[in-house]
């Protein structure tokens, strides 16, 4: 078998790197909100980053393991504990059947990431294991983890190579105040050159409205030439929306396929990651960069993936 | 192609803008374009997305960066002349009107001072384009309507609809997918199934086809919906004659 859900906590689901080649059809991608965390997690059990793990919100789970296997937990402090103890995150651990793993309380960071040595038997729908929570399809029956769920290992592991290496240093989450860099477009000439001032030189406050779907945030407003509205048109993880209110609310995992309001700009995929991790409250400044260095450091943190995963593999 | 855009859309996609308009001109280059990139089999290009106005293109940088995919996409457009565009495919769409299925109608037909029959005979008599899909799986974005049964929303939506429902909103006609809450006046309701997660091809319309509404009787509406449990439904489709 695998674990048990003894509780499911706030916001419990399986995602994997999201449900590609359906967008045409309305089907949104989903997704874990924080890929990086999710990828360390994977490539630290041995897993594909790809692999489906459990995204742990704000208030954790508890789980009982029914067969031992390699776990890691990365991402945000949620103050995971294996039977009452401290579990060390960023860190490959072998847990045993009948050992629980828990959450405190957050201490850091929105979102831990639970990945399996092996994967989760869930079945991958339209080629992916993301739970989309709106069409209710994917993960564990379309739906959030809840108390008495059973899922098994694909295929646990109880050894892997180099298990003494499969140790990370645990990133710092405990800031309030955040820079995001962003590229501009699809629609930034739908705003006066004042309005792209006002956007990069003010400080954006996140609100309580903070889902899988979207982050809304609050600041000086954002002036359209004309307004906010546009004729529909494709949306990318990151853009940042801002209709005729002049707010800005940064498209998330869940977002829509489509929709009709105007894009000023789209948070870059390597700082994505830091706005999953953040709170109501947290402070915001955007930052112009070029879609090159966009994809510059895109490309960098893939290949650290890689360098990574090639180095706990060696034997 | 001169009045075509590339606008960045985030660092793992680009939004090929070609209008900023909702008519059949723009989806014809729209559908042109997706055809003309799939047959281009670009390494690195994920999905494509149409939309009213664009394409949004997924790609990975790893694979291919914005300025080298951006190119490609130029040589396409310079090529698009040599690249052999199918007629689009229209499919049928059986719809049992009125009754339980389609309490609106009476509404829609007295909106627009009209009998319910003339209603059905407008309503069946287009073929329908489909400019997108969105808002949730399956959703078809139509357009074609005859203005001569438009009629708002309900004032007050329902709280679910059925899946398979068929309805009015303005001067818009849509099928519901899956069941939800909505204000569209109900018409009718199709026993063919928009959405089957678990089918080959789970949505069953694509952007670029058109829907032509055909009204069944009670009886065929039965017979066609054991048929689409059963797996032995045939779907009628037709190539779209060009009308210039």
């Amino acid at each position: 078998m695998g674990i048990k859900i003894k509780t499911g906590g706030f916001l419990t689901t399986i995602q994997d790197m999201g449900r590609f080649g359906y967008q045409e059809t309305g089907m949104s991608v989903s997704g874990v909100m924080d890929t990086r965390s999710a990828s360390l997690a994977n490539i630290l059990v041995g897993n594909d980053e790809n692999e489906g793990v459990i995204e742990v919100t704000l208030m954790g789970p508890t789980m009982e393991f029914t067969a031992d296997n390699i776990i890691a937990v990365t991402g945000g402090d949620l103050g995971a504990k294996l039977d009452g103890n401290p579990l060390p995150r960023y860190e490959a651990v072998l847990v045993k059947a009948g050992q629980t793993l828990s959450f405190t309380g957050l201490k850091s960071g929105a979102r831990a990431f639970i990945a399996f040595a092996g994967g989760l038997a869930v079945p991958a729908v339209m080629g992916s294991k993301s739970t989309n929570l709106k069409s209710k399809i994917g993960g564990f029956e379309g739906r959030k983890l809840e108390k008495d769920d059973a899922i098994g290992f694909a295929a646990p592991k109880t050894s892997l190579t180099n298990m003494d290496k499969r140790k990370l240093s645990i990133p710092d989450f405990s800031a309030k105040e955040h820079d995001l860099r962003v590229v501009l477009g699809p629609q930034d000439d739908c705003f006066p050159q004042s309005s792209i001032d006002t956007f990069f030189n003010n400080v954006y406050t996140i609100g309580n409205e903070y889902d899988r779907m979207g982050c809304r945030m609050q600041g000086p407003v954002i002036k359209h030439k004309v307004g906010g509205d546009i004729i529909t048109d494709g949306i990318s993880f990151g853009a940042v929306q801002v209709p005729s209110h002049g707010n800005p609310i940064v498209m998330m995992a869940d977002h829509q396929t489509t929709g009709g309001y105007t894009k000023i700009a789209n948070v870059i995929s390597v700082d994505l990651p830091v706005l999953a991790q953040c709170m109501p409250g947290h402070k915001i400044h955007f930052r112009w960069v070029s879609i090159e260095e966009a994809q510059f450091w895109y490309c960098k943190e893939k290949n650290e993936f890689k360098e990574l995963k090639e180095a706990l593999s060696a034997e | 192609m001169s009045d075509v855009r590339y606008l960045v859309s985030g660092d793992c996609a680009v939004c090929v803008e070609f209008g900023n308009e909702i008519s059949p001109e723009i989806n014809k280059k729209i559908r042109a374009f997706k055809i003309a990139v799939e047959k281009a089999a670009i390494d690195g290009i994920v999905e494509t997305v149409p939309t009213y106005r664009s394409l949004l293109v997924v790609y990975k940088p790893e694979v291919i960066g914005f300025k080298a995919l951006t190119k490609k996409f130029d040589e396409i457009m310079n090529n698009m002349g040599n690249i052999e565009i199918p007629a689009p495919v229209v499919i049928e769409i059986p719809v049992l009107y009125g009754g339980e299925m389609g309490p609106d109608i009476e509404n829609v037909a007295s909106h627009n001072g009209k009998t319910v029959e003339e209603v059905i005979k407008i309503h069946t008599s287009e073929e329908y384009l489909i400019y997108m899909l969105g808002f949730i799986a399956g959703f078809p974005y139509l357009g074609g309507m005859s203005k001569e049964i438009a009629t708002p929303r309900l004032s007050s939506p329902r709280v679910k609809i059925e899946g398979g429902s068929v309805g009015i909103a303005g001067e818009q006609t849509g099928i519901y997918p899956v069941a939800s809450p909505g204000g569209w006046q109900l018409i009718g309701r199709t026993p063919l199934k928009m959405y089957d997660a678990d089918r080959e091809k789970p949505v069953l319309l694509e952007a670029g086809q058109y829907i032509k509404f055909r009204s069944v009787t009670e009886e065929e509406y039965k017979e066609i919906e054991k048929q689409v449990n059963d797996n032995t439904y045939e779907y009628v489709t037709y190539a779209k004659k060009e009308v210039e």
